[in-house]
């Protein structure tokens, strides 16, 4: 097989499970479409895994066509594959998550009646996503990146029935669309300027534009590289779900777990950051988008994590806190240290999958309670969920020698070693952002692992607004219920998600930070962005950097953080509520459970004056002045004028001759003055 | 027989219609479909060597015949197609055939002459697209709408006469002007109603603003662009489903023809004086119907409007002039393959609603809700549509929008800026509408006794998605067509053709 077909094979692999599941889910058990699409993602994991060691070792990139897809104006658009180490090593990470979320869903989605429709639709998921990571072009990474935000609709609405799921998955896509209008500007301008839109050439002409400006407002000059940039990473701001394009990513709890897992943790939402770090070339020549990447990935590391604080929602909290790392990498990305956000991005979708896939084992145990105030003492009834969660939250919030602290770490001395205006403020949004991750991260786990054993004191109702149970027909557990573990489907993926959870950091910061992973692959102006150097040159292996992490700030902070939600809820429970009361005397908890008003400021305000204007352009622009003026009063004046004809028709002799001798004066001087005016040319 | 093919493409329905006329009342109606049915297959049959036997490198008319019909008038039977018309004709008559198919069971009364309208319709507009007389186009245009206004008029909807009033009073007016055109052209070249001839004949710059005002009003009508598109909600509302998959796939294309065919041509110096103001009505459709067609409670309406915000696009590709003079390739392919996938995604959209309306007897989003826990596989398929018509990649939806973009962004950035909207207001008022109409709980008995597609609704959706993902995946097969007719226009348009004044001897 040569290598294209083996490439091929990757994204057609799922693409063959999601058809056979979704096609012929009618005619087919369970077992045959959860078989069919396990292999089909397994496939691709094989293969993907051959790949990354293939390139590891020495191997070559590869960068052709599979087949053309339009050709205008004597430019190519083309289908077809980079495969180098980065899109390797995203390969490896989709479809590892991938495989393991495939094997959780047969024993999370056991009783649904979507089974089925479910496989299918993660596999189709899998491969857009492939397409998405594995394209040489931007044309194939627009599908990739559409395509997986119409699986993310699909999965987010998966259970249709309910108002909440069908309003947060019309709000994910068309959020999704609204950074995908900046996105396709953004290519726009590529192709006008680049004349291709394929990477290679794009990125090789990219230096001799740096100076290009464009004129959009006449009077005022932009750098071409600059408003590229920043549409380009506008998309990257919905599909990354960065401020303020992030309200769609907590209400994309609404799905399914399994998915939450996949396509809102470790993922989809990394398709920003991947893209944005393809896309070095272009970025490393503006200082002014970096810098606008850097201040939009702090504002979301810190400001989402706040909100993490507040929530009940078991889910919720490892959503919010999805959104902050997601700054994190962002933040990373405006301080031109690339590798170190794809290596977050890494790190993060093992132990943030791992979180959810946990958060998912805890709601099943449950029985679909998802309100973390009614857990407690979790750890006793189900030991493999308790201790994978722990190494989930270790490594999330930074702890030394786990895989977190390691991409963590490095980003927040990225951030201190830039030189850009917005560099500051980032440095301290990230490193406040420890003490807030740790805290959050803590809280939740004490709540639901640790303490007493709620569910037994609670009635058995819900009183609370914000229950998201995940199947409506039955939820929590009665006062003599104990929860139990999962099956060892639901198990098995959490143990192998917690290995890398644990090792991946210690073992990948060496090769993909400082040694030559990327190299050819990422570009970075080391001149003007010296960050990395700096790193490297402060880097003196692994075990030294976990070591030296305590003369240092952030894991003092991480500290504090799980310090305080220990003291806060385990030892003086009744500390919170005068923290709240505190705060809702200043107002700023009223802020928190508002969400900043951004939900408002989407729904209320754009939304409704959407409709507004429509309807006043449909009922005053088209019914009242086109219609009722124009084509209707038209319609009248045809009606005035037949009733005036038939006034004309008075039958008296007279008036018809005088009207004849008009007719015929009319008719002879047009007769004569045509052929005059022509004879006087 | 190739040297007859585009006859028999224009007169083999027609003469099918007539036959299936003959069959009488509705006792024979299953003659009637089946008939109808033979003539529709063999109608699409004999387009499909109009595909096969194209010569992509020859930009000039091909197939072309010849025959004298008003000696006197030098009036003749001349037919032809090049790579921008050449698509129409095949489109056309695989909608007829799709047509024939949705109207099978659902039209029970007076069935011969519904499907004979149909089929006489295909053979008239296949004629208007293959057309090289200016009079025998006109023929066919203006044959065209008795048939339309037979169908909307006898199987429409309770306020039809409205409708087709209105549908009346906006097609009269432009289709006299065009007329008037011509025979000032016919003058002007010297006796000759060849469109070739016309596109040679140097104009003044006043005659061409008169020439380009007489034909903006009848095909911009047509098309239709804003402000003059209000006929074709209305219209959509009373027509039955089959009436308006063809006035929405066929018959506002021949609108976007006539730009291309003769307003471009034939006073180009004016279209680039004045493209400024087929852009801002371009984007007004693009921006102001998208807003309002998120308002409408009517699918057929909200349908309707979003056909007049994508055909937007088709007229703002043609009038991107870079630098004031030449048109931008990406931009008229892009609006090329923006009509011929707007005629899959629009009749796909209207049979969608077709389907429930049959089962349900309403248009109104609010009788609806739920439909999904009914009839899951129907709404799979309009899923589909309905990404489609939200121009999502790997759909033909994706395609005309996506280069029509690109090709703006070439010309002036806010040009681009405002027509990229659409992807916020396309999925809005697409998917606001699937979210009420298929998903959530079943909202009322109705709803509930809905029972899933049958085998033949199922075949007409399933060859609607064939043709909606393979233009998607590959819509090269189409452009190819039409890249070098494309660059003759485009030469042709950028060079002046202003008649030289002539001086007073």
């Amino acid at each position: 097989m040569d290598i294209k077909t083996i490439y091929l094979l990757i994204p057609l692999a799922p693409l063959f499970g999601a058809m056979v599941a979704g096609l012929f889910g009618w005619a087919i058990s369970r077992k045959v479409a959860h078989t069919v699409t396990i292999a089909g993602v397994a496939v691709a994991f094989a293969l993907s895994a051959w790949t990354l060691n293939n390139l590891v070792n020495g191997g070559e990139s590869f960068n052709g066509t599979v087949y053309t897809w339009m050709t205008i104006n004597g430019v190519d658009f083309n289908v077809g594959f980079l495969v180098d180490k980065l899109t390797a090593m995203m390969m490896c990470v989709v479809t590892f998550v991938s495989l393991m979320v495939h094997v959780y869903t047969i024993g999370y989605m056991e009783e649904d009646p979507g089974y089925n429709r479910f496989f299918s639709y993660i596999s189709l998921f899998t491969f857009s996503m492939l397409m998405l990571v594995m394209s040489n072009n931007f044309v194939q990474l627009f599908f990739g990146w559409e395509a997986v935000g119409l699986v993310s609709y699909l999965l987010i609405g998966f259970w249709f029935k309910r108002p909440t799921a069908i309003f947060a998955n019309m709000k994910a896509f068309l959020v999704n669309r609204v950074g995908d209008f900046g996105f396709l500007l953004g290519i726009g301008l590529v192709l006008f300027h680049f004349g291709s839109l394929d990477y290679a050439a794009v990125f090789a002409k990219a230096p001799s534009l740096q100076n290009e400006t464009v004129s959009i407002i006449s009077g005022h000059t932009w750098s071409l590289m600059t408003l590229t940039c920043i549409l380009l990473f506008i998309g990257a701001m919905g599909k990354s779900a960065q401020f303020p394009l992030h309200v769609w990513l907590p209400d994309s709890m609404e799905g399914p777990t399994p998915i939450s897992a996949l396509i809102h943790a470790a993922t989809m939402v990394t398709a920003g950051i991947f893209m944005v770090s393809r896309m070095s070339p272009l970025f490393e020549l503006s200082d002014t988008a970096l810098n606008f990447v850097m201040v939009i990935g702090a504002i979301t590391a810190l400001f989402m994590g706040f909100l993490g604080i507040i929530q009940n929602d078991i889910k919720r909290v490892v959503a919010y806190s999805t959104l902050s790392q997601l700054g994190y990498m962002t933040v990373a990305l405006g301080a031109s240290a690339y590798s170190v956000a794809l290596f977050h991005l890494m790190t993060h979708a093992f132990f943030k999958a791992l979180l959810f896939l946990g958060a998912g084992s805890v709601i099943m145990g449950m029985h679909h309670d998802q309100d973390i105030r009614n857990m407690g003492g979790l750890r006793k009834y189900m030991p493999i969920t308790w201790i994978t969660s722990l190494i989930g939250s270790l490594a999330l919030i930074g702890t030394p020698f786990f895989a977190g602290f390691y991409s963590k770490d490095s980003i927040i001395d990225a951030v201190k070693a830039s030189h850009l205006p917005g560099a500051g403020f980032a440095y301290f949004a990230v490193v406040a952002g420890v003490f807030v991750t740790a805290f959050y991260s803590f809280r939740m786990y004490f709540l639901v692992f640790h303490g007493k054993e709620r569910w037994m004191q609670k009635g058995h109702g819900h009183d609370h607004h914000d229950d998201h149970d995940d199947h409506g027909e039955h939820h929590g557990l009665g006062p003599n219920d104990k929860p139990h573990e999962s099956p060892w489907v639901v198990t098995l993926p959490l143990i192998l998600l917690a290995i890398p959870s644990v090792i991946i950091g210690a073992i990948a910061i060496e090769p993909m930070l400082f040694g030559d992973f990327f190299k050819g692959v990422l570009f970075v102006n080391t001149e003007a962005h010296p960050a990395m150097e700096e790193l490297a040159h402060e880097f003196h292996g692994w075990v030294d950097m976990a070591a030296h992490a305590f003369v240092g700030l952030p894991v003092w902070l991480a500290i504090a953080g799980v310090v305080l939600s220990y003291v806060f809820y385990m030892v003086k429970p009744e500390l919170p509520a005068a923290c709240e009361k505190f705060f809702n005397s200043i107002g700023v908890n009223k802020l928190l459970e508002n969400k900043y008003y951004m939900d408002f400021l989407f729904i209320n305000v754009f939304a409704a004056a959407g409709r507004a204007i429509g309807t006043v352009l449909w009922k005053v622009g088209d019914a009242l002045l086109i219609d009722g003026l124009v084509v209707n009063g038209l319609a009248k004046i045809t009606g005035w004028f037949a009733f005036l004809v038939r006034r004309v028709q008075t039958g008296y002799i007279y008036h018809y001759a005088f009207a004849m001798i008009i007719g015929a004066l009319v008719l002879i001087t047009v007769w004569l003055a045509v052929p005059l005016a022509a004879l006087a040319h | 027989m190739t040297g007859n093919l585009l006859s028999l493409t224009i007169w083999l329905p027609i003469l099918a219609g007539v036959v299936v006329l003959a069959t009488g009342g509705d006792d024979k109606a299953p003659a009637a479909r089946w008939l109808a049915l033979i003539g529709a297959l063999l109608g699409f049959l004999v387009s499909i060597p109009l595909y096969t036997g194209f010569d992509a490198l020859n930009g000039g008319m091909q197939f072309t015949e010849f025959k004298p019909w008003i000696a006197t008038f030098n009036i003749n039977y001349a037919l032809g197609v090049d790579g921008l018309s050449v698509w129409f004709v095949i489109l056309n008559s695989f909608t007829t055939l799709m047509v024939v198919l949705a109207g099978w069971q659902v039209i029970e009364k007076r069935v011969a002459q519904y499907m004979a309208a149909f089929l006489i319709m295909s053979g008239l507009i296949n004629g208007a697209f293959a057309a090289q007389d200016a009079i025998l186009f006109y023929v066919f245009f203006e044959a065209m709408l008795i048939p339309m206004y037979l169908i909307i008029g006898i199987w429409g909807g309770p306020n039809r006469v409205y409708a087709s009033i209105k549908f009346f009073l906006y097609t009269l007016l432009g289709s006299l002007l065009t007329l008037v055109a011509f025979i000032y052209l016919y003058g002007q070249t010297n006796g000759s109603f060849a469109i070739a001839d016309f596109a040679r004949v140097p104009l003044t710059m006043t005659a061409q603003g008169f020439l380009l005002i007489a034909f903006f009003f009848a095909f911009a009508v047509k098309v239709p662009m804003w402000p003059v598109h209000t006929w074709l909600p209305d219209a959509h509302v009373e027509a039955p489903t089959g009436g308006s998959m063809v006035l929405a796939a066929i018959t506002l294309k021949l609108g976007a023809y006539g730009f291309l065919r003769f307003a471009l041509p034939i006073a180009p110096d004016a279209c680039r004086e004045y493209a400024w103001v087929f852009v801002l009505f371009s984007l007004i459709a693009v921006v102001y119907i998208g807003m309002v067609a998120l308002v409408q409670t009517d699918m057929k309406k909200l349908v309707a409007y979003s056909s007049i915000s994508h055909m937007g696009f088709v007229t703002l590709g043609f009038f991107m002039f870079a630098g004031g003079t030449q048109m931008n390739q990406f931009a008229v392919e892009g609006a090329i393959v923006q009509m011929i996938s707007h005629g899959f995604v629009s009749a796909a959209m209207f049979f969608c609603i077709g389907v429930m309306y049959d089962r349900v007897h309403s248009r109104k989003i609010a009788d609806y809700g739920g439909v999904v826990n009914k009839m899951p596989v129907f709404a799979a398929f309009m899923m589909l549509f309905a990404m489609a018509n939200s121009g999502l990649p790997a759909t033909s939806g994706f395609v005309g929008e996506f280069f029509v973009v690109l090709g703006a962004i070439q010309v002036n950035f806010w040009f681009a800026f405002f027509a990229a909207t659409t992807l916020v207001f396309g999925a809005a008022y697409t998917l606001w509408m699937y979210k009420r109409v298929i998903f959530g709980e079943v909202a009322n008995h109705h709803v509930a006794e809905l029972k899933d597609v049958n085998k033949r609704e199922l075949l007409i959706l399933v060859i609607l998605a064939i043709t909606v993902l393979g233009m998607g995946l590959y819509p090269k097969m189409f452009t190819d067509l039409m890249h070098v007719s494309v660059n003759d226009l485009i030469w042709h348009v950028s060079q002046p053709k202003l008649a030289v004044p002539q001086l007073p001897q």
